[in-house]
C-alpha cells in the first residue's frame, strides 16, 4: 500500500515516525504528570480500537499509543479532544483548533515529581507550577525540556533537563522554641550539607551552605523551625542526555521566586530565536548555549526580569559531563 | 445565667480586655506547618476574635504559655545575679476543658511535688486566667472522657462560639467591667463532651509487677519509635525541663541560667555525669512515658497525669498510638497481674 504522509506535519502533530512502515504512535502530553482517572476509558479505547492495544509510559510522563494508522490521524485527533480540553485548554493553554490534535511537539511535556500534593518532602505543588509553565511555553516548536521537582532529592531527575526547577524553602528559626534536641543539626549533617551547628544549646544556620531542602523543619519537634510561606526555587540549567556531551544541569539562580522561574523560561525562547542555527533541522538549547557562552544566555534571559531580593545568580557555570568524542580508550 | 454577645460585642470585649490582659489563644500560622502548604496552629497572642481557631485542635498545647519552652531564670555577672524583669500584665488564655485539666497537672508538678514549690512557675501562673472554650464533640483522637478530664469548673469565663454570636458564662466578676450589662441575659452554662470515639481502659490503682516492666509489648517500640519527642512537646502534661548555664560569647564572666523543655523520648534525657545514661532503647522510653502518664503519677497524686487530649496520637510521625498502647497495656496487665483492678 502506498503511503503519502507529510512526516513534518505528522511529527509536529505529536505523531512519531516509527520503525513499522505505515504505523505511527501518538504522544499524549500530561503537564505535571497528573492525570484524572476518568481519561483512562478514552486511552483504553484508543489503544484497543485504533492501536495495538499497548500504551507506553514515556520518560517524560507522557503516554505513547502505538500501532496507529497514519490514515486514522484526523479521526484520532477528534477523539482526543477531551484530553486536550482537560489537560491543555483547561489549564489556560491556547489551542486554536482542538479538533486537529496537538499543535506542536518540540517543547516537550513538562514533567514533575508528585510534589506537595502527596510527598512530605516537597516544598511546592509541582503539578500546578508545571501547568502554569505549560501555559506560558506551549505550543512551541523549539526543543526545550523542563522538569519540576519538589525538593533537592530530585526524584524527577530535573538535573537531566534543560531547565530543572527544584523547590526550596527558607527555614525560619525561633530561638525561644528550640529545645536543643539536635535532631535538625544531626540530620542536616548526615543527609544534606551540614549547614547547621549547635551553639550553647541552640542552633546556628550557615546561609551560604543551606540549600533550602526543608528537612530541618520536618525534623523539628517544637516548630522552632517553620517555613517561610513564600516559595523559592533553584533554577538548574542545561542538563541533557544524548550522543555528544551528556551532562547534568548546573545552578543558575538560587532562591528565585515563581515569577522569576516563569519569566526566565519564557525569555529562553527569545534567546533561541536570536541564536539558533537556522541551517539545521533542529538545534537543542544546550548546544546553543555552548556556542554563545553562559553570559550571553544569562543576559538575554534576565532581560526585563525583576529579580526578587535574595535571589542569587551564578557568576559562572561550569558544566562537565562526558564527551563521547574524546578517545578515553586510547585506541590506535 | 449567661450573656449573649453579638460577634461585634464580643470583639469589643476583647479589645477592652486587652488593656489589662495579654490574651492568648490557638492561632493559625498560614503556610507555616511542617509540610508545604499546611498551617501551624499554636498558642500565641491574639489581637482579635477572628484569630482564635476554636473549631480545630491546636498542634501544640497551651502549656507553653504557663511553662515557656525557654525561660531565663536569672542573669549572672561574676558573683552578682539579677532576675529578669517581671511582666506585670495579667494573662488570659482561651482553651479547652482537657487543657485546663492539663494545666492543673502542671500546677501539681511545679507547685506541689516536693517541699519547695517552683517560684518561677508560680510567678507566671498567678497571672493566668482561663476562658474555657466549650467542647461538646471533641476530635477523632480525643479520649478525655476516659481520662475523666472532659469536665472542669476551673475557669473565669466559658464561651460557646456560634455563627454570629457568642454565649458566655462569666464567673469572674472583674470581667463584667469590660462589657455593657445591658447585653441580653440567656440561660447558658457550658456543656461538656460525654463520649469520645476513642475509649481507653486505664489500669486503676494496685501495684504493677516487674513482669509488666519487662513485658515483650514494649519491644515493638524499639524499632517503631524514632525518639523524635513530638509526643512530649505537643503534650499538655509533659513537664520536664533541663537547666543550663550559658556564658555569653563576648564575655565569659557573664551569662544566664535558663531552663528548657526536655523530652523523655529524646536522646540525652537521662545523660548523667560520667557518661551514664538509662533507657537507651526507644521501647523503654515508651514504657517510661506511658507508665508515668497513667500509673506513677496516679500513685503519687491520686489522678492520672494524662488528660486524653490525643495530641501525642495526632503528631507521632510513626503512627504510634499512645491510646492504643494503654488499651494494650491494660489487657496485658489483666492477663498477668490479676491483682490490679481494671475498671
Ligand atoms: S523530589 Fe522531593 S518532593 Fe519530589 S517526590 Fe522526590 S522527595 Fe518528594
Ligand atoms: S533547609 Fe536543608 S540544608 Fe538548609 S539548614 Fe535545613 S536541613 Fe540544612
Ligand atoms: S530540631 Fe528544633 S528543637 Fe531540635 S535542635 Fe533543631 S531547632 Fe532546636
Ligand atoms: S499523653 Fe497524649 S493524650 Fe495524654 S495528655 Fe499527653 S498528649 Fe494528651
Ligand atoms: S512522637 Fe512517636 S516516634 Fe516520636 S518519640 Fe513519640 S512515640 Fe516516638
Amino acid at each position: 500500500m502506498a503511503h503519502d504522509v507529510n512526516t513534518k506535519t505528522a511529527v509536529k502533530n505529536a505523531y512519531r515516525i516509527t520503525k513499522v512502515r505505515g504505523k505511527t504512535a501518538l504522544r499524549i502530553r500530561i503537564p505535571g504528570g497528573c492525570l484524572h482517572a476518568k481519561h483512562f476509558d478514552l486511552l483504553k479505547h484508543l489503544a484497543e480500537v485504533y492501536g495495538d492495544g499497548l500504551v507506553h509510559l514515556t520518560t517524560r510522563q507522557g503516554l505513547e499509543i502505538s500501532g496507529l494508522d497514519y490514515a486514522g490521524i484526523p479521526e484520532i485527533n477528534r477523539l482526543i479532544m477531551p484530553l486536550l480540553q482537560d489537560l491543555e485548554i483547561g489549564i489556560g493553554v491556547e489551542i486554536h483548533d482542538p479538533a486537529k490534535g496537538y499543535p506542536s511537539a518540540g517543547t516537550r511535556n513538562i514533567a514533575a515529581c508528585i510534589g506537595s500534593r502527596v510527598c512530605p518532602f516537597a516544598n511546592y505543588d509541582t503539578t500546578s507550577l508545571a501547568q502554569r509553565i505549560e501555559k506560558e511555553i506551549y505550543p512551541n516548536d523549539y526543543h526545550v525540556k523542563v522538569a519540576l521537582t519538589g525538593c533537592p532529592n530530585d526524584c524527577i531527575k530535573a538535573r537531566m533537563n534543560d531547565f530543572g526547577i527544584v523547590g526550596m524553602v527558607e527555614p525560619q528559626y525561633d530561638y525561644q522554641r528550640c529545645i536543643g534536641c539536635e535532631a535538625c543539626v544531626k540530620n542536616c549533617a548526615s543527609q544534606v550539607t551540614g549547614a547547621l551547628s549547635m551553639h550553647k544549646g541552640k542552633v546556628k544556620r550557615d546561609k551560604r551552605r543551606c540549600i533550602g531542602c526543608g528537612e530541618c523543619i520536618l525534623k523539628c519537634p517544637t516548630a522552632a523551625w517553620t517555613r517561610n510561606p513564600a516559595k523559592f526555587y533553584d533554577i538548574l540549567i542545561m542538563g541533557r542526555t544524548g550522543k555528544k556531551n551528556p551532562r547534568i544541569a548546573e545552578e543558575f539562580i538560587q532562591w528565585a521566586d515563581e515569577d522569576v522561574v516563569v519569566q526566565v523560561i519564557k525569555n529562553t525562547y527569545k534567546f533561541i530565536d536570536e541564536h539558533i542555527d537556522k541551517s539545521l533541522p533542529k538545534e537543542h538549547i544546550g548546544y546553543i548555549v555552548d556556542r554563545t557562552g553562559y553570559p550571553v544566555f544569562r543576559d538575554k534571559v534576565l532581560e526585563g526580569v525583576k529579580l526578587n531580593s535574595g535571589a542569587r545568580v551564578a557568576k559562572h557555570v561550569q558544566w562537565g559531563g562526558c564527551r563521547y568524542s574524546s578517545d578515553v580508550f586510547l585506541s590506535d | 445565667m449567661g450573656w449573649k454577645f453579638t460577634e461585634a460585642a464580643f470583639k469589643d470585649l476583647i479589645v477592652k480586655l486587652k488593656a489589662d490582659y495579654t490574651i492568648l489563644g490557638p492561632k493559625r500560622f498560614v503556610g507555616q506547618g511542617r509540610f508545604s502548604d499546611t498551617d501551624l496552629i499554636r498558642y500565641d497572642e491574639i489581637e482579635s476574635l477572628d484569630e482564635i481557631v476554636w473549631n480545630e485542635k491546636s498542634t501544640f498545647s497551651p502549656k507553653e504559655v504557663v511553662f515557656p519552652i525557654t525561660q531565663t531564670l536569672f542573669y549572672f555577672i561574676e558573683e552578682k545575679f539579677l532576675e529578669p524583669k517581671l511582666d506585670e500584665n495579667k494573662i488570659l488564655i482561651f482553651l479547652r476543658p482537657c487543657d485546663i485539666n492539663g494545666i492543673r497537672r502542671l500546677d501539681t508538678i511545679h507547685l506541689r511535688n516536693g517541699p519547695q514549690s517552683d517560684s518561677y512557675y508560680a510567678q507566671l501562673r498567678e497571672r493566668v486566667r482561663f476562658v474555657m472554650m466549650e467542647c461538646m464533640e471533641g476530635f477523632d483522637t480525643c479520649f478525655c472522657v476516659s481520662m475523666k478530664s472532659n469536665i472542669t469548673s476551673d475557669y473565669d469565663m466559658a464561651v460557646r462560639f456560634g455563627d454570629d454570636e457568642v454565649l458566655a458564662e462569666v464567673k469572674n466578676d472583674d470581667f463584667t467591667r469590660y462589657f455593657s450589662l445591658d447585653l441580653p441575659r440567656v440561660e447558658f452554662t457550658p456543656g461538656f463532651v460525654q463520649e469520645n470515639t476513642i475509649k481507653v481502659t486505664v489500669p486503676d490503682g494496685g501495684e504493677i509487677s516487674a513482669g509488666i516492666y519487662n513485658h515483650d509489648m514494649w519491644n515493638e517500640y524499639k524499632s517503631r519509635c524514632i525518639a523524635c519527642g513530638r509526643c512530649n512537646t505537643t503534650c499538655i502534661t509533659c513537664s520536664c525541663h533541663t537547666t543550663t548555664d550559658i556564658f555569653y560569647d563576648d564575655n565569659m564572666r557573664a551569662g544566664e541560667r535558663r531552663r528548657t523543655w526536655a523530652c523523655c523520648h529524646v536522646d540525652g534525657f537521662t545523660d548523667m555525669a560520667g557518661g551514664i545514661s538509662f533507657r537507651k532503647d526507644n521501647g523503654s522510653r515508651m514504657r517510661f512515658k506511658v507508665l508515668h502518664k497513667i500509673y506513677d503519677y496516679n500513685k503519687r497524686f491520686g489522678e492520672h497525669m494524662c488528660v486524653g487530649c490525643g495530641r501525642c496520637d495526632d503528631n507521632c510521625p510513626e503512627y504510634i498510638s499512645y491510646s492504643s498502647c494503654i488499651n494494650r497495656l491494660s489487657q496485658v496487665i489483666q492477663e498477668t497481674d490479676a491483682c490490679v483492678k481494671i475498671p
